[in-house]
């Protein structure tokens, strides 16, 4: 059987403002999934807090909206009891980052085989507007009105630092550049983390217009490919570079062509990553999109599922008469 | 005399029978506590342990009370240093470690210093003499030396130079340096085992099956094992045995286990009687800990264990393997419950089964994290955000863990609500003779999963069984049963995201109805009154074997006076309201400042007198007895 957008629908009234940037990723995602082999009834989405993760209400598939941060810890709990569910977790700036920061980096070190969709927006949008975890040192809003004082995560070098499989970055605008995310992040078995970069119209309107206005988006987005040297720029005349061990953005035609970086998904040591991870901190100038990361590690529910198999096998299955007597007993007559 | 001797069974013929052994007199006794006490490091818990294993399989009855420092190995010889572990054996039904001990084993300076107070008049005091030296004086205070200082005087002092006998024992295994002194805390055990006329063969066997993979070590062991032992033929001073027959307990076989244990196969019971696989996520805390390990053991049992990153992450993780349809509990430690809050209201109103496991120690906050204590009970009753009662039920004993734990299960999966266990470090830690169950006989857990559609050719998640009010439960892998739960108010039937002012006060009236509900479902309050009392004496939890014991005494000292356990606490028992108005007066002894007496004041506006302590150490039987003769005016 094969569905239509539609069967990935639910008959709730989607409650996003007008114009939020979650309209289209939610279209990319029901898209993709009809697109899929894949059963909607082995589908779990999992979300926390925060104007993202309503999402699970909008897809036709199991699904929990649970509380603010934990989204990760319990999707975890869901892939690990049932490692043949495909879990999906959704989450913004501010649950991913800040409330959940913890279960994140934890969910992305073990490689529970999960994919978190990390909706972006650089601000606290059903708290009507302070500033996020990522928003930028300066920002104003209602509870920096002379501008914030903290400095921003970088997501995806977080990511990579927390030791994740398969990081990657993409935009609400583009939808067939998210579907190709989404497309990666399914294939790949253990933690994925996408980071969506997602325009809230309502307090932080434009955030992204670097990598989305038409006559910013050529000079300043760096399509990360697999195998493909990395170049940009309206007529690719941008390259990057390793310079000093970190990785520069220089004019293609002052470097010959062997010293571009030729971009390796799949290079088990995740430095090169990180060095493109910094080319941007934030997206207010070249700003890399792509996958930076795609490398198998074990898999945290297929071990434990493992385990317990091996166990059974080589024990055979437990016999509770045996264990309350294992520690040895005696007979009163 | 004072004897914490079960009520329900008859007290043996008196003691004091005296025969002889090959020139060794033989003092019989009912009963005998004793008590090792030493640093941290010397081995005290495992020699504890491997004693009541011993006794256990000999016949005896009996109660432990490990008690150890917070610190894993806080400075060598001081005072906070001394971990000690109790033990009453005893040749009749016992219900508690015992009061004062007859016999006090004590391998350094502090730990005399620490527990000659408790050791009774009579005692018989073993001690490692070369421990006392004069940095181990100073350092457990002592201005001179008590072996020298009349300090003893009175008391059957046997002063074991363990220090040399163990370095001649282990010569030869293998074993060399400074960690040859580790095998002492074995000869003390090898001469405890010749003083209560047991031989050495439990220990050894368990011996060669914990170090068998490290020769060296085996091989120490058993020689100072053996060498303890035949100290006690050879050695003139000891002169006595002391006899300590079989009790005669129920018929029935016997196995010996503390509270963490028969709570982590009472887990893995209800999830081979429900058919449901077995997920546990903790985090590392004081005193639950045991149960993580306990149960990643098990693993053939289709048991997967998780730990998390923190507190939070266990409960959330265990909501999600809840939602994917294990049997999922979290364990804990009072912070950790405090922590995992926000999570137990989600699963509250996502109407999930869950077992949240609270271990309580002494609090608040980090308190005294070795000590039990029964002060979270308000906090499992009412300590959530919003309208969120749920059922709570408390194991009483190292044994009744087992029980409770799928009493726990039974109630989460029948009625979809997560319940809190409570036990406390004085259960998890402590063991017991335990009766085993007729496997076969234990009952099948009915489990509530949604088939397929309810309503035409759809499923609605909060639709309800209308004998408990339970929803479906609808597991992911279900074809057209696909839905969404989450914190925000759902509407009643569809289960959709509802703001409306009457469904939340339906929503708020149902949860609570259902919780409510399940005192129909739980069994009634026994009172023992055969005197017809006006004194009712209520426990709840791990105070059963002090307060019962106490309860016995008051009674052979003259005073009517009714007993009844609480298992229950939320809902209470239905006849609790009956119970309580047939007694004049109603005394409840708790390990807090009070909270039942309050929960039971409020609850039924009768008056009760609050016994109360939190000291970090169980009451003893005669603390109780105490206050029953006090308030019968006796």
């Amino acid at each position: 059987m094969s569905y239509t957008r539609v069967d990935f629908q639910t008959d709730q009234e989607v409650r996003w403002c007008p114009g939020c940037g979650d309209y289209t990723i939610l279209a990319a995602v029901q898209n993709f999934f009809a697109g899929l082999d894949i059963k909607r009834e082995n589908v779990v989405f999992v979300s926390g807090i925060g104007c993202a993760a309503r999402f699970p209400y909008y897809m036709n598939t199991y699904g929990m909206h649970a509380i603010h941060g934990r989204a990760p810890a319990i999707a975890t709990g869901v892939a690990v009891a049932n490692p043949a569910l495909s879990v999906w977790v959704v989450g913004g700036d501010g649950d991913f980052l800040s409330i959940g920061g913890n279960h994140l980096i934890h969910a992305l070190r073990r490689n529970i085989d999960m994919t978190l969709l990390l909706f972006n927006n650089q601000i606290y949008g059903l708290t009507k507007g302070q500033y996020s975890p990522t928003s930028e040192t300066g920002k104003t809003t209602k509870s920096s009105p002379a501008g914030s004082i903290d400095y921003p995560f970088n997501p995806i070098s977080l990511a990579l630092g927390a030791e994740a499989t398969f990081v990657a970055r993409t935009l609400d605008m583009d939808r067939n550049h998210t579907t190709a995310m989404l497309k990666a992040a399914h294939a790949h078995r253990g933690s994925a983390l996408i980071e969506i970069y997602q325009n809230c119209n309502v307090f932080n309107d434009k955030a992204f217009i670097q990598l989305t206005g038409k006559s910013e988006r050529h000079a300043n987005r760096i399509d990360l490919v697999h195998g493909q040297p990395i170049v940009f720029g309206a007529n690719k005349e941008k390259a990057v570079v390793w310079d000093g061990g970190r990785a520069a953005i220089v004019d293609r035609a002052s470097v010959s062509p062997s010293q571009i970086i030729v971009h390796d998904a799949h290079a088990e040591d995740a430095s090169a990553a990180f060095a493109l991870s910094r080319l941007a901190h934030g997206p207010y100038g070249p700003t890399p999109l792509g996958i930076f990361r795609d490398v198998y590690r074990p898999v945290y529910d297929d071990a434990l599922q493992d385990a317990v198999t091996r166990s059974t096998a080589a024990r055979g299955s437990g016999d509770l008469g045996k264990l309350v007597t294992s520690l040895g007993t005696w007979t009163v007559e | 005399m004072d004897s914490d001797h079960n009520p329900v069974t008859p007290l043996p013929e008196a003691p004091g029978v005296t025969g002889t052994n090959g020139g060794v007199t033989v003092d019989r006794a009912d009963r005998m506590v004793i008590r090792f006490a030493g640093d941290s490091g010397d081995g005290m818990q495992l020699a504890g342990n491997r004693f009541t294993d011993a006794a256990a399989i000999f016949g005896n009855d009996l109660a432990t009370l490990p008690t150890f420092p917070a610190e894993i190995r806080a400075p060598a010889g001081t005072l906070p240093g001394v971990s000690s572990f109790q033990l009453q054996i005893a040749d009749w039904d016992i219900l508690t470690p015992g009061d004062r001990p007859g016999v006090l084993v004590a391998m350094n300076p502090a730990a005399l210093k620490v527990h000659l107070q408790d050791l009774r008049e009579d005692g018989i005091l073993l001690i490692n003499e070369e421990a006392f030296d004069e940095r181990n004086l100073h350092k457990a205070g002592f201005e001179t030396n008590p072996l020298d200082d009349g300090t003893l005087d009175g008391f059957d002092v046997h002063r074991v130079p363990m220090e040399t006998l163990t370095k001649a024992a282990v010569k030869g295994s293998g074993v060399s340096g400074r960690a040859v002194l580790r095998s002492k805390n074995f000869l003390a055990l090898g001469l405890l085992l010749w003083m209560f006329g047991r031989d050495t063969k439990v220990t050894a066997d368990w011996v060669r099956k914990k170090f068998g993979r490290i020769e060296p070590v085996m091989n120490a062991n058993l020689a100072a094992l053996k060498a303890g032992y035949n100290y006690g033929i050879t050695t003139e001073s000891f002169a006595r045995q002391i006899e300590v027959r079989p009790a005669a307990l129920p018929p029935g076989t016997y196995t010996n286990v503390n509270g963490n244990a028969a709570l982590s196969w009472g887990l893995i019971a209800a999830s081979q009687l429900s058919g449901l696989p077995l997920f546990y996520a903790s985090y590392p805390i004081t005193p639950a800990s045991e149960i993580l390990h306990e149960l990643v053991r098990h693993r053939n049992f289709g048991v997967k264990t998780f730990q998390a990153e923190d507190e939070i992450a266990a409960a959330g993780a265990a909501l999600g393997a809840a939602f994917a349809g294990s049997l999922a509990v979290t364990g804990t430690s009072g912070p950790g419950l405090s922590l995992k809050g926000e999570t137990i209201s989600l699963a509250m109103i996502t109407e999930m089964p869950m077992i949240i496991v609270d271990v309580q120690r002494g609090g608040p906050s980090t308190g005294l994290p070795t000590k039990p204590e029964q002060s979270d009970l308000f906090l499992a009753v009412w300590g959530r955000h919003g309208e969120s009662p749920l059922p709570v039920i408390a194991a009483s004993s190292p044994s009744d863990a087992f029980e409770v734990a799928i009493e726990a299960a039974r109630i989460a999966v029948k009625y979809m609500t997560p319940v809190i266990l409570l036990s406390d470090g004085y259960i998890a830690t402590g063991s017991e003779p335990w009766r085993l169950p007729d496997i076969a006989s234990l009952p099948h857990l009915e489990v509530p999963f949604a088939t397929g559609p309810n309503a035409g050719d759809q499923f609605l998640p909060y639709l309800r069984d209308l004998r408990t009010m339970a929803r479906s439960w609808a597991i992911p892998g279900m074809p057209g049963l696909e839905h969404r739960i989450g914190g925000l108010e759902k509407e009643e039937g569809t289960g959709n995201v509802s703001y409306d002012p009457a469904n939340h006060q339906l929503m708020t009236d149902i949860r609570a109805w259902k919780v409510a509900n399940i005192a129909n479902d739980i069994p009634e309050v026994e009172v023992d009154d055969p005197d017809g009392a006006d004194l009712l004496v209520l426990s709840w939890g791990s105070t059963y074997s002090a307060v019962r014991a106490g309860v016995g005494n008051a009674r052979r000292k003259g005073a009517k006076v009714a007993y009844a356990r609480v298992r229950y606490l939320s809902p209470l028992p239905p006849n609790m309201t009956t119970v309580l108005s047939s007694y004049e007066q109603v005394l409840i002894p708790e390990m807090n400042n009070g909270q039942l007496s309050r929960m039971v004041k409020a609850e039924f506006a009768r008056p009760v007198i609050s016994y109360s302590k939190v000291e970090g150490v169980p009451f003893q039987f005669g603390e109780i007895s105490a206050k029953i003769m006090e308030i019968a005016g006796r």
